[in-house]
């Protein structure tokens, strides 16, 4: 029998972003003892990275913007794939989840009259993301943070201990679900401390997912090594199911040179605030790259896109504000046909639209980065920028009221949920999404708990056998050379980037799956050196498990798309697929290998959008995504219908 | 344009350990992080660090280089010459826990015991109203991103354990600081700074000044500024008199 | 010295066979900080107590730290608050105001920096550890003593208004209106002299920075952001002060003694 520390908790919170910490303050404030368990400290998940903003349609900058319009902005950037429900919930209650923040202590940018002020971000019609600086996730995680501590202030002067009801395990990863034998619930969680290297198991009824995202199965990406797709495994694991893992959102800007820090983010902000995207010629090529499905939106001259910066009411925005995937396959064009930068990307100019005093006042972190990491001062010089892999749209199929995945007592909120965003998330819908989900995730879990009649048992079985699974890498291998976890590493990254990256072909995707197979059976003679304690070669052999699924899940549902839409582009099928939309790919685990479960894809209907929200839509945009049967159900498809016909007509005249 | 760098990594933990000699290959444009990966994936497998976003936020990997505490992820290779031997140890005024990496529990303690921000009664969300000029004091304290090399450099622990109940820290007077100067926030800390947290060990010789990554002016916008709220409030001899009277009166 | 076990060596901590592994040349600004303060030290306190050269009677040149010359040795032109103290060599002429002005310099947040570091070593630099062992700050007598800095921050100001009347009235020669490079010395001297003041971190909370709500008292909110410019500054101005004040006193005592004559422009 394995030795290991034992916890008992009604929920178990996984994750101490945005979505974790909001979930755990909702279960405390439930009333439930909850627990926050991390891989890093406290304080430093995944979110701090944040920049630009989160997007609440709160109108304080132009009071035209509602849930509705945010909702429309919402389903168009996900190209209409997204859980409709999710995103309504979203768009409605997120100005609250903001309003919230500052009764926790949040210190938001302010506008002239003392209300929270909003920026422009792609894809959303006003001004929207309210944000302190370019360092809006810092000042979320932080004022969670804070706010918990208040809230072991409270149960600390009722009974004398902080932790009472609400503690953090801070550095200590989960490695496993355990669910219970009869009825396939979540009875509990293991893991390690990764300070000595012990085993914990918690025993809880819910558990809720909030780990992020999957960004270090690629190269070049912005996120930080916690995102290794763990909440995405763990959950296939427990049985649960995966949508939209095709999806993978490639930022337009990222650091381009030097190397070592190519990847790092360069915030939306930037082009926000004026900043605007320039060839090797000097040419604002955005202006060429206006979709069909975005023409008349967006505006035709940078003279009028100047214009929109100060009057938004009599002109259209800056494509250089298009939503994200739009952006990066336009620079990726660019490179591609020889007008990149001299690094491989192109640049972005705010040097030469914006004062210095200007630009060090808004973008203080970019001025920061830039000057420390490249040498670059952004006041005068443009940065040199190119895609990176930013954000997984995929994630753990939820319920979008309460959160749960189809496995009881398994909940999920933040990136490592999916469906709200669908095809492609817009910039600011994260930490707003973070924060609705999260509450509700926690209530969800609260409502569970309160409704069960019987805990879920974890068996010994089960702990004995995650705990082998994590020893795995000390042993050496049954057969062949042992492996370094940091090699294999590399090449699954590198595999990723060059095969399932930003632009997609049906032979590359079947070239990755088989190397990815391969790179399996290494992963079986994976050997580490040292000890328990501290030992991050171990860690990543651990890591490195979930990695291999999430990229075969990513893989497989690529292969089986054959469209093209927001964050998955498929270069043998560049089109929209009307059928498509309303097609979801649903990955689950098979049981075939105990080490890395492999991965099986089906087809899911969409369910139809309700009818109230359908008619939000003009039909005309509407007939831009979907098929004739589904847009029949508009009330003004008649009309579409008439006009069509006319047009045609005067076309041939 | 790379080099073989020379460098001294310390490696042990609280039960001693020592610096060890490494020879690492250096490319342009990289930071002591890139190095430390480098050396993880070619020569020293298990040597523990402690990171995360590799873009200076979150400030995870702290440590000292050449005796200087910095973020390994923020110093560039560039800023030392070829053939310099750079030393890397762990922060040196917390327990160790393994080679890099350090205990910093001290500092979540004395976060906890910093009484939260107090908003008005009866002030609904949504209807709080703050000017830009009145949150600006607090917004620049709270770009902190926790590295706690302030705390790490402080003399007043660093130097002496034993202050360590009696002295929250410069991150932790600055929590303060950035309360009492949030326009919203109801409660007073200002005699708890003195008596809880140890503010009058600070002696301002700005050492956490001059270790803050985010540039915060920490001494000179948050620490003085706070031993004069607390002077105004308990070193002014009006008050002093006042408090000394009613006092009396009262017992 | 530095071989205590409560700091970097405490038990539990990394093991180093060295207290600093700082390589650049950390001492320096403490050595410099000792050499400069002094140099001024010394200046200072042989002129205070020299009890001559202090005033050029043709011109009105009274010398800083002379103002105001309260001694019944004192000139009598040089005096305009009357002369009431008893002339002792022990005590200097200006011994109502130099008092105020020492504490105001010892008390100044930056003075403290500067001598705890340099004379006191705590610390010597940043992450080199000071070879104390025990360690209370300012937490107790004598040192909370520094939190009245405040109050000798308006005594300063009083004495900088007597200063810059001084300045004014040298305005002056025999026949009348005078002007020479003396004015323009005292001048520049006083208008420091200010700006070391006004910077003062005390002079930033008074002013303002006591406030919750800086759009409630635009007023002084602009006056505290036109203080904390200077008092980001203040290093040095404490320095250049202490420099000016050394070269005013000691041109004046050079025109004083006779062994130059000032610079005349007008008069
Ligand atoms: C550089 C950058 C900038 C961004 N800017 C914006 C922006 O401006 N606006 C916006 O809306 N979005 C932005 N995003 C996206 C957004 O920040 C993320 O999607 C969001 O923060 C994810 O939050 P989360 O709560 O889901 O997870 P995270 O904040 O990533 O937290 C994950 C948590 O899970 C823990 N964890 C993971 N695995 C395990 C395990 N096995 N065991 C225990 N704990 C585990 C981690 O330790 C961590 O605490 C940005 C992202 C990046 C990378
Ligand atoms: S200024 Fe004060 S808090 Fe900051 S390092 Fe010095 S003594 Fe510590
Ligand atoms: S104040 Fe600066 S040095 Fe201190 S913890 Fe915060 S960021 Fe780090
Ligand atoms: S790794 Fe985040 S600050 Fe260095
Ligand atoms: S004179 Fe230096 S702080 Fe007051």
């Amino acid at each position: 029998m394995t030795e290991v520390e034992r916890h008992n908790y009604d929920v178990v919170v996984i994750g101490a972003g945005g979505a974790g910490l909001r979930a755990a303050i909702e279960a405390r404030e439930r009333g439930l003892r909850t627990a926050v368990v991390c891989k890093s400290l406290f304080g430093k998940a995944h979110t701090v990275m944040a920049e630009g903003g989160c997007a609440a349609s709160m109108g304080n900058v132009n009071s035209n913007d509602n849930w509705q319009v945010h909702f429309r902005d919402t389903m168009r950037g996900g190209k209409f794939l997204n859980n409709w429900r999710m995103a309504e919930l979203h768009a409605k209650e997120a100005p609250d989840r903001v309003w919230e923040l500052e009764t926790y202590g949040a210190l938001f940018d302010r506008t002239p009259d003392g209300k929270i002020s909003q920026r422009n971000f792609g894809g959303h019609t006003y001004p929207r993301l309210a944000h302190v600086g370019d360092r809006t996730g810092l000042e979320l995680i932080r004022t969670m943070q804070q706010k918990i501590v208040s809230l072991q202030q409270e149960d600390y002067a009722e009974t004398g201990d902080y932790e009472a009801k609400l503690k953090v395990f801070a550095e200590c990863t989960i490695t496993e679900l355990l669910t219970d034998d009869s009825s396939g619930a979540i009875s509990g969680a293991f893991g390690y401390w990764r300070e000595s290297g012990r085993f914990v198991l918690f025993e809880a009824p819910a558990v809720v997912m909030a780990t992020g995202g999957i960004g270090k199965s690629f190269k070049v990406t912005s996120n930080s090594w916690e995102y290794t797709g763990d909440g995405h495994a763990l959950a296939l694991r427990a049985g649960a199911t995966l949508i939209n893992m095709e999806f993978v959102q490639f930022h337009p800007t990222g650091m381009v040179w030097p190397p070592s820090v190519k990847g790092i983010l360069v915030t939306e902000g930037v082009r926000g605030d004026g900043g605007v995207l320039k060839n090797s010629e000097g040419k604002r090529f955005m202006f060429d790259y206006v979709p069909d499905v975005f023409k008349g939106q967006y505006a035709e001259t940078p003279e009028e896109a100047d214009r929109w910066y100060t009057d938004q009411e009599n002109n259209r925005r800056t494509p250089d504000l298009l939503p994200r995937d739009e952006v990066a396959r336009a620079i990726n064009s660019e490179v591609k046909e020889g007008r990149g930068s001299p690094h491989g990307g192109v640049f972005l100019d705010i040097a030469s639209r914006m004062s210095a005093e200007e630009i060090k006042r808004r973008l203080p972190s970019m001025y920061h980065q830039f000057k420390e990491l490249a040498d670059v001062d952004i006041t005068k010089e443009p940065m040199e920028v190119g895609p990176t892999c930013h954000y997984v749209m995929g994630g753990i199929e939820v319920d979008p009221d309460s959160a749960q995945s189809v496995v009881p007592g398994l909940f999920a909120a933040g990136e490592c949920s999916g469906g709200m965003h669908g095809s492609n998330r817009l910039g600011g819908n994260s930490l707003s999404d973070l924060l609705v989900f999260g509450r509700r995730a926690g209530q969800g879990a609260a409502d569970y708990v309160a409704g069960l009649d019987r805990r879920p048992v974890v068996l010994q079985s089960d702990v004995d056998a995650a705990a082998r699974m994590a020893l795995l890498p000390f042993d050496p291998p049954e057969s062949g050379e042992p492996e370094n976890p940091y090699t294999l590493h590399q090449d699954l990254q590198q595999t990723m980037n060059d095969l399932v990256g930003i632009i997609r072909k049906a032979d590359e995707i079947e070239q990755a799956l088989e190397r990815l197979a391969e790179l399996k059976t290494r992963m079986r003679r994976v050997v580490v050196e040292g000890h328990r304690q501290y030992n991050p070669g171990w860690h990543l052999a651990i890591d490195l498990r979930n990695m291999f699924m999430v990229s075969e899940a990513v893989a497989k549902a690529a292969l089986m798309r054959t469209e093209s839409r927001g964050g998955h582009t498929r270069d043998d099928y560049p089109q929209l697929d009307a059928e498509w939309r309303k097609t979801l790919l649903v990955c689950s685990a098979t049981d075939d290998d105990e080490l890395v479960p492999g991965i099986k894809v089906e087809r899911k209907e969409q369910e139809p959008m309700r009818q109230d929200l359908f008619e939000l839509f003009d039909v005309e945009e509407l007939s831009k995504y979907y098929t004739e049967e589904e847009l029949a159900a508009h009330p003004d498809y008649q009309s579409l219908a008439a006009k069509g016909n006319a047009e045609a007509g005067k076309e041939e005249a | 344009m790379s080099y073989i760098g020379q460098f001294r990594v310390w490696r042990g933990d609280s039960n001693g350990g020592s610096l060890e000699d490494f020879e690492v290959e250096v490319n342009e444009g990289e930071v002591i992080l890139d190095v430390i990966h480098r050396l993880q994936a070619t020569q020293a497998p298990d040597l523990a660090v402690r990171w995360n976003c590799k873009a200076g936020k979150c400030g995870s990997c702290s440590a000292e280089i050449n005796g200087k505490p910095r973020l390994m992820c923020m110093t560039r290779m560039s800023t030392f010459s070829e053939g310099e031997t750079i030393t890397i140890t762990p922060m040196r005024a917390f327990t160790v826990v393994r080679d890099l990496v350090t205990d910093v529990s001290y500092n979540y303690e004395k976060a906890r015991q910093v009484p939260s921000f107090q908003p008005p009664e009866g002030l609904a969300p949504g209807e709080y109203r703050m000017q830009q000029v009145d949150v600006e004091r607090s917004q620049e304290f709270r770009k902190c991103i926790e590295c706690f090399l302030c705390q790490n450099t402080c003399h007043v622990v660093r130097d002496h354990e034993e202050n360590k109940p009696a002295f929250s820290g410069p991150r932790f007077l600055m929590r303060i600081a950035e309360l009492e100067m949030h326009p919203l926030d109801t409660a007073d800390r200002r005699d708890m700074a003195q008596d809880e947290h140890g503010l009058g060990y600070c002696n301002i010789t700005k050492c956490c000044t001059e270790v803050c990554p985010e540039g915060i002016h920490i001494t000179d916008n948050a620490l003085i500024p706070m031993k004069e709220r607390v002077a105004g409030r308990r070193y002014d001899p009006v008050v002093w008199l006042g408090n000394k009277l009613f006092r009396r009166n009262r017992s | 010295m530095t071989a205590n076990d409560t700091g970097v060596n405490a038990p539990l901590r990394a093991r180093l066979p060295v207290s600093t592994l700082r390589v650049d040349r950390w001492w320096m600004g403490p050595a410099l900080t000792v050499a400069g303060l002094t140099v001024f030290v010394v200046y200072a306190t042989f002129r205070a107590f020299q009890q001559a050269h202090y005033f050029v009677e043709d011109y009105h040149y009274l010398t800083p730290f002379y103002s105001p010359c309260v001694s019944e040795g004192c000139v009598e032109a040089s005096s305009l608050f009357g002369r009431f103290l008893p002339d002792h060599p022990l005590i200097p002429y200006a011994a109502l105001s130099l008092p105020f002005l020492l504490l105001f310099r010892l008390t100044c947040y930056y003075y403290r920096k500067a001598y705890y570091r340099s004379f006191w070593l705590s610390p010597p630099a940043c992450a080199v550890p000071e070879p104390h062992r025990k360690y209370t700050g300012e937490t107790r007598f004598p040192l909370i003593l520094q939190n009245i800095h405040r109050y000798f921050f308006y005594a300063a100001a009083i004495v900088s208004v007597i200063n810059t009347y001084d300045a004014i009235i040298a305005f002056q020669s025999p026949e009348g209106f005078g002007f020479g490079l003396g004015n323009v010395i005292l001048v520049v001297n006083v208008a420091l002299l200010w700006s070391y003041t006004i910077s003062c971190h005390s002079c930033r909370h008074v002013i303002g920075g006591r406030l919750k709500h800086f759009s409630k008292h635009p007023i002084r909110y602009w006056m505290w952001t036109k203080v904390s410019l200077l008092n980001a500054r203040h290093m040095q101005l404490a320095w250049i002060t202490l420099g000016t004040l050394m070269l005013t006193d000691f041109y004046i005592a050079l025109v004083a003694g006779g062994v130059i004559s000032d610079l005349r422009f007008i008069g």
